[in-house]
Parts: structure tokens; sequence; C-alpha cells
């Protein structure tokens, strides 16, 4: 029975991990287009993008998914994407969205001062970003950042609203079934010891950029 | 070089004019500066001293006007916008020390200093199709000069030391050292001092007295008159965007002519009284 369910529990976190994993690979870069976009120079490009994340960070998470899921069928008649996909298109949007705020945030606090001697010793912009500002962004963001990405291994459960098998659908499916409870306290194991290796990591990463203040 | 070269001039500052908005901060100001020469720039908050250090450097773009370094046209209104390249180039003819030091915080010290020398070195080494082994002896130059400097500016124990490990009057030693390793005509200085508890200063200012040379040509915005009195060959008083007065310090501080630079002393005198 426990071995049975065990392997149950480890087909739905490996999709737990996935959707976690994409929506990492996705989001962190497209954050950063984002980014660009909400800072950008050019006033409709700038208004867009901002009331783009307003409207993604403003809904549920949940809605989007089932928008992404059920919307193409519904308003254009045509035949979906699928279910995973959707979740992960879902995802990796929402999620880009937060990501960009944080980017922003970061390269927003970094001062003046710091682009300017770089510009008076006669580096170029891209010179400036990537030999100076880059590292302090990277060192600002990390904590909110960890923080961001802890919440997307509990927001991956919302997967199920689509039906897609995750970790807590695997558990929620047995315990219906079966009529038994401590698979759900099962699944709070695998959360936590996940979190946890992310928390560890997040924290050595911290440390690692701790020789310096600033 | 020597004493031939003393007097030759090095920067002509020709009708500058820069405005924010509708608020003219720079009222056609011109001036000369001979090499060699440590210039004081003087004058109350809001004068626009800052404004024009940072148009020498081209960190802001003037309106109209001309800057001219050793025959080297920096800036000519006349001749349009310049692309980023050409003004990365006409900057290095500026260094510049700011008021809040701006070390770069994840380098220690000695990287602050080589940090731009050595990407110079690289860009300069690739163009002339220069081998490894010659961007090696640069960048062995580079570090040696950068020894050297540190030595100068009394830091050399501080070589592998965190800006964030520093005294703010270290720091801005350091800064020094990083504005002096590309060799500027011209190195700026904007309130070094003012952000530096008071006992600090003495320090910072010891460097930049020490730096006093026949080949150091220096433009010092400061609200430490002795300083300015002592170190400086030249006095220009500021105000409201204009060059009210300019002179020898003898002239500038013995006699000053004009009704805002009198009350300007005056007020001056009276901080310092208040503060001892
Ligand atoms: N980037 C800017 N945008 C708009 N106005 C500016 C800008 N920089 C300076 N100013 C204005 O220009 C005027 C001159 O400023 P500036 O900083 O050159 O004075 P300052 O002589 O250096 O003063 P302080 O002694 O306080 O440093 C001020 O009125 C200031 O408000
Ligand atoms: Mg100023």
């Amino acid at each position: 029975m426990f071995l049975e369910v065990t392997l149950q529990m480890l087909d739905g976190f490996k999709l737990t991990v996935f959707i976690f994993l994409v929506t990492l690979l996705g989001a962190l870069p497209l954050g950063l287009i984002i980014t660009f976009g909400s800072m950008s120079k050019i006033k409709v490009i700038k208004s867009i993008t901002k009331a783009f994340v307003w409207v993604i960070r403003g809904t549920p998470l949940m809605l989007q998914i089932i928008l992404v899921f059920y919307g193409p069928g519904l308003i254009l008649g045509s035949k979906g994407i699928g279910r995973l996909p959707a979740v992960l298109v879902a995802f990796i949007i929402n999620y880009a969205c937060y990501f960009s705020e944080i980017y922003r945030g970061g390269i927003e606090s970094i001062s003046q001062g710091q682009y300017e001697a770089g510009q008076v010793l006669g580096m170029t912009k891209t010179q400036i970003f990537f030999k100076i500002i880059l590292a302090q962004v990277i060192k600002r963001i990390i904590p909110p950042m960890g923080n961001e990405i802890i919440t997307l291994v509990k927001d991956t459960s919302l997967a199920r609203v689509v039906s897609c098998v995750e970790l807590l659908k695997a558990a929620q499916d047995i315990v219906g079934l079966k009529a038994i409870i401590w698979p759900i306290f099962y699944i709070g194991a695998f959360y936590l010891l996940f979190t946890g290796v992310l928390t560890i990591l997040f924290g050595k990463i911290e440390k690692k950029l701790d020789y310096y203040k600033g | 070089m020597g004493n031939e070269s003393q007097g030759t001039t090095v920067l002509k500052v020709e009708n500058l004019c820069k405005s924010f908005d509708k608020e003219e901060v720079l009222k056609s100001v011109s001036f000369e500066l001979n090499k060699g020469e440590v210039l004081a720039i003087i004058g109350s908050s809001g004068g626009g001293k800052t404004t024009l250090l940072r148009c020498l450097n081209q960190l802001i773009i003037p309106d109209k006007g001309r800057i001219i370094v050793n025959d080297d046209v920096i800036f000519d209104d006349a001749l349009g916008k310049e692309n980023e390249k050409n003004l990365r180039t006409k900057r290095l003819h500026f260094g510049l020390v700011f008021q809040q030091f701006n070390l770069f915080p994840q380098y220690n010290v000695f990287n602050n200093l080589t940090l731009a020398a050595r990407l110079l070195a690289k860009e300069n080494n690739k163009k002339n199709g220069g081998s490894q082994e010659e961007l090696k002896k640069e960048y062995a130059k580079i570090d040696e000069e950068a020894t050297k400097l540190l030595e100068r500016v009394g830091l050399k124990d501080k070589m592998k030391a965190y800006p964030c490990e520093l005294s703010g009057g270290q720091q801005q030693r350091v800064a020094i050292a990083r504005a002096l390793i590309l060799n500027p005509d011209i190195l700026c200085f904007d309130e070094p001092t003012s952000a530096l508890d008071p006992e600090l200063t003495g320090e910072v200012l010891r460097v930049i007295e020490g730096l006093k040379s026949n080949d150091n040509t220096m433009i010092i915005v400061t609200h430490e008159m002795e300083f300015a009195r002592r170190v400086a060959s030249k006095i220009i008083f500021i105000a409201d965007g204009v060059i009210e007065e300019i002179g020898t310090p003898e002239e500038v501080f013995e006699n000053p002519k004009s009704e805002k630079l009198k009350s300007f002393f005056s007020k001056s005198v009276e901080v310092i009284s208040q503060n001892s």
C-alpha cells in the first residue's frame, strides 16, 4: 500500500518538478524582456508593458490557467492547446511578470553614480551593465527571487484546475479513492523537502555574495 | 615636459550654456586653464558648479558653447550630437572624483583601479590586432601603475580590501587613484570632502594637494576656503550660472569686487564660526 501510494506520488511529483523547472527556464529570461519593456524610453511600449504586468499580477493565476486552457477553444473556436502546455504558458507569463518587477526594482535601486563612475572611466554602456551593474543587481534580487521561487513550488498545485495530475492532485485522487487521509500529510513532506532544498540553495548563494556590502 | 609645458593652455571653455527645462543653470561660462594649474570653483549651493563639471566630463551635454582640450574639440554646439564612441574617447580627457566616491562595491580596491584600464587595453589590443602576449604585458603595466598609485594615496596595504571595509576618507583616496590611472589631462573633483566626517577631510585634501605638479591640471569644486586659497592658482566664483569673479587667490580672497562674492564670504564666515 505504502509503496503503491509512493509510486503514484512520485509520478505527481515528477510533473510538479517539471512545471517548476520549465516555468523557471521560461520566466527568468522572459521577465528580463518585460523589464526592458517597462523601463523603455518609448512611452507606448512602457505603458503597454506596465498595463500587461498590472493585469497579470492583479488577477489570480488560477483564472489565467483556465483562460489559457479554455480561451482559445471558446473564443476562437480552435482546438485549444492541451492541458500541460496551457499550464506552462500561464505559469511562464505569470511568473515572468513577477520576476520583471523584481528585476526592475533591483536595477532601479542601483545609484546613478555607479553608471556615471563607469562613464567617466570611458566604459561603454554594455561594459557598465555587465561589469558593474549586473552583479550588484543580482545580489539585491536574490532574496526576493528566493521568496518568489518558493512560492512557485507551491503554486504548481494550481495545475490541477485543468486536471493536470501534479503532486497535490495525485494525493487528492488517492484520498478520495481509498478513503485514507495520510497521503495528504505525506505530500506535505514532499513540498517541505523541495522548498527546504531551495531555501538552503538560496541561503548559500546569498552567503557567497556576502563578501561585500552595497 | 617640465617647465616649458607650463603656461600652455590645456583647457578652453567658451560660452558654455546649459538649461534644465526652462531653468538656465549655466549662462555663457568661459574660462581658460593652463597646464599644471589648479582651479578652485567656489560658490553657493545651486550655482551650477556641479553642472559645469558634468558638462566638462560630458555626463550631460551642454546646450551651447565649446570645450577644447589640448586643441581637441571636446564639444562644439555647431558640430551636433556626438556618437557614443567619440563621446567615450573625449571623456577620457577628463577624470572625475565624485562627492559620493562611487567605488564599485563588488570589486576590491585594486580591481576598482584596474577594471576600466584593462577593458581599454583589451579593446585597443583587439583593434590593433595585438597578440595575447602583448595584452598580458599591458595588463602587467596597468597592475604596476595601480600599485604605484595606491602607494601614492597611502593605501597600498588596503589593495585587497573591499570598499565597504574602508572609511570614507580611504574610499575617496581610492577614487582619486582610480581617476588617475587613465591619465586624464584634467582631473576634476566635485566637493571631494563634503560627504566625509570632518576628521577625515584632512587626509583627502592632503592627497589632492600632493598631486599638484607641473603636469597635473586640476579643477576642484570645494567649500573648503582655506584649502582653495592655499592650493589653487586660480579661483572662480560662480553664482546663478555666471562667473562673477575669476582671479588668483589673492585677488579673489583679499579684494572681492562683486557684492555677491562679498556676501558669500560673510556667509561662509558665519558658517565657520557657527561650527566652531
Ligand atoms: N539633472 C537636473 N535636472 C534638472 N535640474 C537640475 C539638474 N541638475 C541640476 N539641476 C539644477 O541646476 C541648478 C544648479 O545645480 P548644481 O548641482 O550645478 O549646483 P551646485 O553649484 O553644484 O550646488 P551645490 O553646491 O549644492 O552642489 C540647481 O538649481 C539644480 O536644481
Ligand atoms: Mg554640486
